[in-house]
C-alpha cells in the first residue's frame, strides 16, 4: 500500500473519531457549552487538558529547538511543564471555587470594574488569537506535506472539523475530543521514539536511552554526541552557552505565561470539586510530562542521525574517518529518499559549493579546530547542508531511521491532533470572552440563556473563520507573537489573577493600573527590539544580547512585566481606599473549598 | 458557611505554608540545580553527562509532578482538619 493511502486512512479514521464524539457530546446549555456541565473526572480533564496545551510548538517544533542547541534550550522543557505548579498552588483551586465561566468575569467581579473585565478580554483576545494562527497554519502544512492538497485546502478542511465539534459541543464536545485527541498524539510520538532509542541505546524507554550507551561501543550516548557536534565546529550539545540570568528569566517568563492563559485556565472550570482542580492539574502534568520527558531523547537522538547520515563516520565516534556523505547517494539511494522527499517542502537543502561531488555538514563560523582544519583541507566554501528546519527534527524522524509506512501516516494525524485540539481550546477562549463577557458582560446583560448560547456559537463560528483567514494569509510577524502572547500572559493576566486572590487590599484602581503598567512595559521593550507593531525596519535597537537591558531578552521580559504590575497595583491601591466589604467577602469564600457546588446558584 | 473566622484565618494560614514549601522547592530543583547550581553538582556524573543536565531534561519534571499531588493530598488533610471541605 502506499505511503499516500495509509496517511489517508489514518488521518480520515482520526477524523472519523472526532466527528463521532462531537455528535455524541452536543451541548444543549451555556453551562455545557461554557464548562461541559463541570462534570469532567480529575483524570479526563487532566487528558483534555495536556491535549488542549501541547499545540503544534510542543509536537512539531519543541525537539528540534533542543536537537540544535542541546542544554540551553532546556528551559522550554522546564518553562512549560513549572506553570503546571503555579496553577496548580496558586490559580486552579480558587477559580473554580469562585465558579463562573471566564477569566475576565473574575478579573470583573473581584476588581468590581467593567474596565478591568474589559482590559482582561483584550488581553485574552491578543494572547489567544496570536496563539491560534500558528496552529492553523500548522494544520495547513501538515495537510500540504502528508495528503498532498494545496496549504489553503488543507486548512478549510481542519477549519470545517473544528467547525463540527467545536461549534456543536462547545466546552464539552471540545473536552471529549481532546481526550481522543490526546491518545492519537501522545501515541504518534511515543511509537517513532521508542524505535529510535532502541535502534541506537538498546532501551526502551527514550528517558533512560537518552542517558544509556550506544550500541555496540560501549561509550555514552551524549559524550558521544558532544564529541561529534564538536568535532563539527558546534557548540556543545551538554554544555551551558547563554547567559544565566536570561536562562532563568525566560524559564520563568514561559513558566507565569503558562499558568496566565486563559486557554489552559479555563479547562480548570470544568471539573466538579475543587480538590478535583487541584489534582486534575497534576493529571494534566503526568500527560503533559509523557511526551516533554520523552521530547529531549527525541532532539538528541535525532540529531545524532541527522549528522550521521552527513558524516557516516560520526556513527562510531570518529566524525572524520569516513569522507562525508556523497551527492550521488542523496541523490540517488533508496535511504536517502526522505532528504529528497523534504527538499520539495523546502525546510530542508543542500549545495555542493564546491564541487567535490560530497555534501559536507559543518559550522562554517568556526575559525579553529576540527571543523576549520577539515575545511581547509578539502578546499571548502561553506556549510553544504544549506538549510535544516527544526521542524523536520520530528517529522521526518521516522524516515530517517526507516521505520515503517504506518509510523509516518501515524506522525501525521498526530501533528494533525496537536494542533487541532490546541486550535479548539482556543477557540473557546475566544468565543467565550465575546459571548459571555462583550455580549452579556457589557453590552445586554438580560439576555436569555438560549439567546447567549447562540451568541456563542455564533462567536465561535465567526472566530474559526478569522483565525483560518489569518491562517491562509500568516502576517509576518506570526512567529515572533509567540513570545508577544506569553509576554502578555505572564505580564497581565498570571499577577491580577494571582493578587486578586491572595491579596484582600488590591482594589479597582490598582488591578487596573497594574494591568495597564505590566502590558504597556513589556510591549514597549518587545517593540524596541523587534520593530513598533512587529513592522520590520521599525525597531529602535539591534535584537541582539548586547543591546538588551541587563541582557535579558526581549522573549524573557514578561517577567519583569508582571513585577512592574504587582508593584504598580501594590501601590496604587494603597493610595487609595480598601475594596468594598462584599468585595473581601467574595475573597474570603474563594479561599475555602467548602460551597463550591452552590457558588453559580447564589449569584 | 458555619465555620468561625478564626478557623479559616487558620485554615489560610496552613495553606499559604504549604505553598510556600512548594514552591521553595519549584525553584530549587528548576533555577536551582538544573541552572544556577549546576557547576556545582558538574561532580555527579550520569549518563555522559551531569546531574544538573538531567534536572533540567528530565528531573525538574518528574518532581513537579510530585510537588502537584503532594499538594493536592496535603490540601485534603487540611480540608478535613478545619472542617471546610465539600
Amino acid at each position: 500500500m502506499s505511503q499516500y493511502s495509509l496517511n489517508l486512512i489514518f488521518i480520515g479514521l482520526s477524523f472519523a473519531l472526532y466527528i463521532g464524539i462531537a455528535i455524541w457530546a452536543r451541548a444543549g446549555s451555556t453551562s455545557e457549552f461554557y464548562a461541559a456541565n463541570r462534570s469532567v473526572g480529575p483524570v479526563m480533564n487532566g487528558m483534555a487538558t495536556a491535549a488542549d496545551w501541547m499545540s503544534a510548538a510542543s509536537f512539531i517544533s519543541m525537539a528540534g529547538l533542543i536537537a540544535f542547541t542541546g542544554y540551553d534550550n532546556s528551559t522550554y522543557l522546564m518553562g512549560w511543564t513549572g506553570g503546571y505548579v503555579l496553577l496548580a498552588l496558586l490559580l486552579a483551586p480558587y477559580l473554580r471555587k469562585f465558579g463562573k465561566f471566564t477569566v475576565p468575569e473574575f478579573i470583573g467581579e473581584r476588581f468590581y470594574s467593567r474596565t478591568a473585565r474589559i482590559i482582561a478580554v483584550v488581553c485574552l483576545l491578543i494572547i489567544s488569537i496570536t496563539y491560534v494562527i500558528g496552529q492553523m497554519t500548522g494544520v495547513g502544512v501538515t495537510f500540504s506535506r502528508y495528503l498532498e492538497v494545496s496549504n489553503s485546502t488543507g486548512l478549510w478542511i481542519g477549519a470545517a472539523l473544528v467547525f463540527v465539534y467545536a461549534v456543536l459541543g462547545g466546552m464539552k464536545g471540545i473536552t471529549y475530543t481532546q481526550v481522543a485527541q490526546y491518545l492519537v498524539l501522545i501515541v504518534a510520538y511515543t511509537i517513532p521514539a521508542v524505535f529510535i532509542a532502541l535502534n541506537l541505546t538498546g532501551h526502551v524507554l527514550p528517558q533512560t536511552g537518552l542517558f544509556g550507551s550506544l550500541n555496540g561501543g560501549g561509550e555514552k550516548f551524549l559524550t558521544t554526541l558532544d564529541r561529534v557536534v564538536t568535532d563539527l565546529g558546534f557548540t556543545s550539545y551538554t554544555g551551558h552557552h547563554k547567559s544565566t540570568l536570561d536562562m532563568v528569566l525566560f524559564t520563568l517568563a514561559l513558566m507565569i505565561g503558562t499558568a496566565g492563559l486563559p486557554h489552559v485556565i479555563i479547562r480548570f472550570f470544568t471539573v466538579p470539586r475543587v480538590a478535583d482542580a487541584r489534582k486534575s492539574a497534576g493529571w494534566a502534568l503526568v500527560f503533559i510530562a509523557l511526551l516533554y520527558t520523552v521530547a529531549p531523547a527525541v532532539g538528541s537522538m535525532s540529531r545524532f542521525n541527522l549528522t550521521t547520515t552527513m558524516w557516516p563516520g560520526a556513527a562510531t565516534g570518529e566524525t572524520f574517518s569516513q569522507p562525508a556523505v556523497s551527492l550521488e547517494d542523496i541523490e540517488n539511494s533508496d535511504q536517502l529518499g526522505w532528504m529528497r522527499n523534504w527538499q520539495v517542502t523546502g525546510l530542508l537543502n543542500w549545495e555542493d559549493k564546491n564541487g567535490d561531488g560530497l555534501i559536507q555538514h559543518y559550522n562554517d563560523a568556526a575559525t579553529d579546530g576540527p571543523a576549520a582544519e577539515m575545511a581547509a583541507s578539502q578546499g571548502l566554501q561553506g556549510n553544504e547542508l544549506t538549510t535544516v528546519n527544526n521542524d523536520i527534527m520530528v517529522l521526518a524522524n521516522p524516515e530517517i531511521a526507516n521505520l515503517p509506512g504506518w509510523v509516518i501516516a501515524i506522525v501525521a494525524a498526530g501533528g494533525l491532533a496537536a494542533a487541532l485540539s490546541t486550535a479548539a481550546g482556543l477557540l473557546l477562549a475566544i468565543s467565550g470572552a465575546v459571548s459571555h463577557d462583550l455580549v452579556k458582560g457589557a453590552f445586554n446583560p438580560n439576555i436569555s440563556e438560549k439567546g447567549e448560547l447562540l451568541a456563542a456559537r455564533i462567536s465561535m463560528a465567526v472566530s474559526i473563520l478569522v483565525a483560518t483567514l489569518l491562517g491562509l494569509n500568516p502576517p509576518g510577524f506570526a512567529a515572533q507573537t509567540v513570545a508577544l502572547a506569553f509576554g502578555l500572559a505572564a505580564s497581565s493576566i498570571f499577577p491580577v489573577l494571582m493578587m486578586g486572590i491572595f491579596s484582600k487590599r488590591i482594589n479597582q484602581q490598582g488591578a487596573i493600573w497594574g494591568m495597564v503598567a505590566g502590558i504597556v512595559s513589556t510591549l514597549i521593550y518587545v517593540f524596541i527590539y523587534k520593530g513598533w507593531f512587529f513592522i520590520a525596519g521599525t525597531n529602535m535597537l539591534e535584537d541582539n544580547a548586547a543591546n538588551w537591558l541587563f541582557g535579558i531578552s526581549p522573549a524573557s521580559f514578561g517577567v519583569i512585566g508582571a513585577i512592574i504590575n504587582f508593584g504598580v497595583a501594590y501601590l496604587v491601591s494603597n493610595a487609595t481606599e480598601e475594596p468594598p466589604v462584599e468585595v473581601q467577602e467574595l475573597v474570603e469564600s474563594i479561599r475555602v473549598p467548602q460551597g463550591a457546588s452552590g457558588a453559580t446558584a447564589m449569584h | 458557611m458555619n465555620t468561625k473566622t478564626s478557623d479559616r484565618m487558620g485554615y489560610w494560614r496552613a495553606n499559604v505554608r504549604v505553598i510556600w514549601i512548594c514552591l521553595a522547592i519549584w525553584a530549587l530543583v528548576s533555577y536551582g540545580f538544573a541552572i544556577i547550581l549546576r557547576p556545582l553538582l558538574s561532580g555527579i556524573k550520569i549518563g555522559g553527562t551531569d546531574l544538573g543536565f538531567w534536572f533540567a531534561q528530565q528531573g525538574s519534571i518528574l518532581v513537579f509532578i510530585v510537588l502537584i499531588f503532594f499538594y493536592a493530598a496535603r490540601m485534603n488533610k487540611i480540608d478535613r482538619d478545619y472542617g471546610v471541605e465539600e
